[in-house]
């Protein structure tokens, strides 16, 4: 199914939690919503289940306006951050909950309720904890039974909400590989709200980056990271280096003269230059785009020399990655050049 | 009682467990043994007597029918009272979740002079409820309406804390799933406050069956009509008859205790399945 | 983040039903019988209402009372602070053996909790002719009257305590005890600083049903006027004497002490986070 989300503004007293939001997914797509905390990405996704209703804008399913129609009849797949789990009901009785609750003429037959539980216990790999109750499953188990509930109305869409948010970190690795396996096979179009970038950039289709309400840029992983289309992005995925530069002429001035870099989108004034620890290399002398730097650490890690270092005559630390076999040691001087670069 | 091998850096054990154990037996226990062996050397027969007589039957019934219904009353509308204290906000919402503890605080001698009046036919409510047929005071409705006014806390207080630990989140996965409003209400949030409403009601009962002060100014105490149990003891003792006195308190402390251990048993039941 | 629930809101009209049975019922139930209290005081004017209170055998229940509250409570919160700091503080077999018993007064009728007395110490009772002998009178007298109040608010300060104090853990104790306190100064410096607001919130229900004691003081009273009347006794009295003025006037009396019992253990509640305990846990 394909989701379209259209000048949805959402406002929360004084605070605008979703500021004309426009969004299209595209069918079978896993899609992140990924941003820092407060950026609008979870009242997005409340949006699109029915959980919270827009102020203005408009949600459509197909082509088919939804921005009205409350959660209930919605026939969407949600995964709550902390699971939500019916705590009374056995895990069996909570993914068939969804199955029973239904109007008697549209209700499966008992038998065709438990065939339904038992392949779902099967998709999430318990078959033999139907019977268990919530509070006798590990996190990662709970979290799976959340998914097995949603999955069991066949949901046209499903949403989850920082799916991995309380689980420890080796489980968060292993869970996510498996819901991008799960996804595959359900074919089903998922959105999934994350702060958590690596998450995002390791199982994700395509990653929505918002900040304040409104989007900073959609984009393929590659995308996000290779071509970030804003300051923000640049800085919030991946490490960056940020410098300040003065853009004339279509150059960016590093300090007093310290390096001047072209600048293809030609700016003018006081800007920002966004360099990646490995998009560095050492400077053959007499480069106008060498900058000089005072080593302050150097340690190797694997193939690469990680070096922090002072710009001469500036404030910010700069953070490179340099092949190992370079030699660094506190106090030398070395030039490196930006191979790559992003001027804001 | 010994205290385990794992030593406390902390003194003071010895004086606090020994005054503990003096004053809980000087005040507590002591009294109470009196009242299990007074009974106990009654002989059946005797004990029989006055605390299974009809009489003594009618006021159980009484006492503990009263209690019950007062006690599904307020099941009903103590729910209600927590639900609306934790879910809406209203003007004097702060006052109203004050004011649910006044019968702990209110003395229940000046509860029952105020019921009956309010309540009897020149009431301030009864007079209206007279023209109607319903008589109030002085009959086994007037023992309910009290056991009401004092049972009330125990249920809103109960279930109050549970309800509001209840994350919105397992409401809106309902939603999700396709449950109605009324479905969520009857297969999520009710098992899941279930058993607080259980122990809420069970407390109220409890309290209710031993209730006085409230009720004998509104109940008419007429014999195997609208006579209590606890009033019974007092007439017995008026009548120096400590043995029937006695009998009548042993069963309703019998019946109290069977009512403590079924709250100790809900508690633990709520403690395996993990929900408070 | 996400500031609403419109999902798990019932429709505005549900809501204002909703709210408006629960105003209802309590308007019927809590609201007017207090109402009632005062304006069955002030139906005869203030005048009335003052002559009431000022009459000998109300002044006699009124000092009655208070001398009563005033020996139970703080013999109660002594104890309520020793089996809290045995029980909150250290560990041992039968502990919650040892909570429920002390529990049990709550779960007693109190005209039972009066009875046991007078089997104690009554005429018939098993102490009774020897009391007898040596001229000493615990029923139908103070004695018996501060015994059944002692009984009845035995647990309200070690009930609040226990689980104050248990939560508070031992980690400052133990931190003063490196230092070399004694136990006395650890207990006075630290632990009872940490456990002051709960002790009041005890204290004060404790007084509340102190002063309030029907049934219980009943039975053991003898109700002698001037003499063993405690006020709510007192109000009976009247009562039954048909001076329902003076009966709602000694009663309002009552009611403003359940009303500041009340205000402070809001207050106590919301300014320092104690949790409510009424009796209802």
């Amino acid at each position: 199914m394909s989701i379209v989300v259209e000048n949805i503004s959402r406002r929360f007293g004084g605070f605008t939690a979703l500021d004309r939001i426009t969004l299209e997914t595209r069918p079978g797509e896993f899609l992140a919503l990924l941003g820092p905390s407060g950026s609008g990405k979870t009242t997005l996704l409340r949006t699109i289940a029915g959980l919270d209703f827009a102020d203005e804008g408009h949600v459509l399913f197909d082509g088919q306006d939804m921005t009205g129609t409350p959660a209930v009849e919605r026939r969407i797949g949600f995964v709550f951050q902390n699971y939500a789990l019916f705590r009374h009901m056995t895990v069996a009785q909570n993914i068939s909950f969804g199955l029973t609750v239904r109007k008697r003429r549209d209700r499966p037959t008992k038998a065709a309720i438990a065939a339904k539980v038992a392949e779902l216990l099967e998709l999430i790999q318990l078959p033999e904890l139907g019977d268990r109750y919530p509070a006798q499953l590990s996190g990662g188990q709970r979290q799976r039974v959340a998914l097995a509930r949603a999955l069991a109305i066949e949901p046209r869409l499903l949403l989850l909400d920082e799916p991995f948010g309380a689980l420890d970190a080796q489980v968060r690795k292993d869970l996510r590989s498996w819901l991008r396996r799960i996804h595959d096979e359900t074919g089903l179009t998922s959105i999934f709200v994350t702060h958590d970038q690596e998450e995002a950039l390791e199982i994700a289709d395509r990653i929505v980056v918002m900040r304040g309400g409104v989007i900073e840029q959609i984009g393929t992983p590659a995308e996000v990271q290779g071509a970030p289309a804003t300051a923000f992005v640049s800085s919030f995925i991946g490490e960056t280096n940020r410098l300040p530069v003065t853009r004339r002429d279509g150059a960016a001035v590093i300090g007093d003269a310290l390096a001047t870099l072209p600048d293809e989108a030609q700016g003018r004034g006081p800007g920002e230059i966004h360099i990646r620890p490995h998009d560095v290399e050492l400077a053959e002398p007499g480069d106008a785009a060498a900058l000089p730097v005072t080593v302050l650490a150097s340690r190797p890690i694997g193939r690469s020399r990680r070096i922090t270092a002072q710009v001469v005559g500036m404030a910010e630390p700069l953070t490179i990655d340099l092949p190992v076999a370079v030699e660094a040691s506190p106090g030398q001087q070395l030039a490196v050049r930006p191979v790559r670069y992003r001027i804001f | 009682m010994r205290r385990s091998k794992q030593r406390s850096a902390l003194p003071g054990f010895g004086l606090t467990m020994g005054m503990t154990l003096f004053w809980l037996g000087l005040v507590v226990l002591v009294p109470l043994s009196a009242l299990v062996i007074r009974a106990a050397g009654m002989g059946w027969a005797g004990f029989a007597e006055v605390g299974l007589s009809p009489r003594a039957l009618a006021a159980y019934r009484l006492s503990f029918g009263a209690a019950l219904a007062a006690a599904a009353i307020n099941a009903v509308f103590g729910l209600l009272i927590a639900w609306i204290l934790v879910r809406y906000e209203f003007p004097g919402k702060k006052l109203i979740d004050a004011a649910v503890d006044l019968p702990f605080a209110l003395p229940t001698a000046v509860a029952g002079i105020a019921l009956v009046s309010l309540y009897s036919d020149n009431g301030w409510v009864g007079s209206l409820l007279a023209p109607l047929g319903i008589k109030v005071a002085y009959t086994p409705l007037g023992v309910t309406i009290a056991l009401v006014f004092i049972g009330l806390p125990f249920i809103v207080r109960s279930v109050q804390p549970v309800l509001a630990d209840l994350g919105r989140d397992v409401e809106e996965a309902a939603a999700t799933l396709g449950a109605t409003r009324g479905q969520t209400f009857r297969r999520v949030i009710l098992p899941a406050i279930l058993p607080a409403l259980l122990t809420g009601f069970a407390l109220a009962f409890a309290r209710g069956v031993g209730e006085y002060g409230s009720i004998i100014f509104i109940a008419g105490n007429m014999p195997f009509k609208s006579e209590i149990a606890p009033l019974l003891i007092i007439t017995q003792l008026e009548q120096f008859d400590y043995d029937g006195a006695t009998a009548i308190a042993c069963v309703m402390l019998v019946l109290s205790f069977a009512m403590l251990l079924f709250v100790n048993l809900l508690q633990a039941w709520r403690a395996r399945r993990g929900t408070r | 983040m996400s500031g609403s629930h419109p999902t798990t809101v019932e429709s505005p009209w549900a809501r204002r039903a909703l709210i408006g049975v629960g105003f209802l019922f309590l308007a019927l139930f809590l609201f007017l019988p207090l109402v009632m209290v005062f304006a069955g005081a002030l139906a005869k004017g203030w005048q009335v209402f003052f002559d009431a209170l000022v009459d000998p055998d109300a002044l006699a229940a009124i000092r009655l009372t208070l001398l009563v509250a005033g020996i139970s409570v703080p013999v109660n919160a002594v104890f309520g602070v020793a089996a809290a700091w045995a029980i909150a503080k250290f560990d041992f077999r039968g502990k919650s053996l040892l909570i429920s018993l002390i529990d049990l007064p709550f779960s007693v009728s109190p005209v039972v909790s009066g009875l046991v007395f007078v089997l104690l110490f009554g005429a018939q009772g098993w102490l009774g002719p020897w009391l007898t002998e040596h001229g000493v009178r615990i029923i139908f007298a103070v004695p018996g009257i501060v015994l059944a109040t002692v009984f009845v608010t035995f647990p309200f300060v070690a009930r609040e305590l226990i689980p104050l104090m248990a939560e508070q853990g031992r980690d400052d104790e133990e931190a003063a005890r490196s230092l070399a306190a004694t136990g006395w100064q650890t207990f006075w410096h630290v632990t009872l600083p940490n456990i002051r607001w709960g002790l009041l919130y005890g204290v004060l229900l404790c007084n509340a049903r102190a002063m309030g004691e029907f049934g219980a003081v009943s039975v053991v009273s003898g109700h002698i006027r001037g003499l063993t009347n405690t006020m709510p006794l007192h109000v009976e009295i009247l009562y039954n004497e048909y001076d329902f003025v003076g009966a709602f006037a000694v009663a309002s009396l009552l009611a403003s002490l359940a009303l500041v019992t009340l205000g402070v253990k809001t207050v106590l509640e919301w300014r320092f986070g104690i949790h409510r305990a009424g009796a209802a846990h």
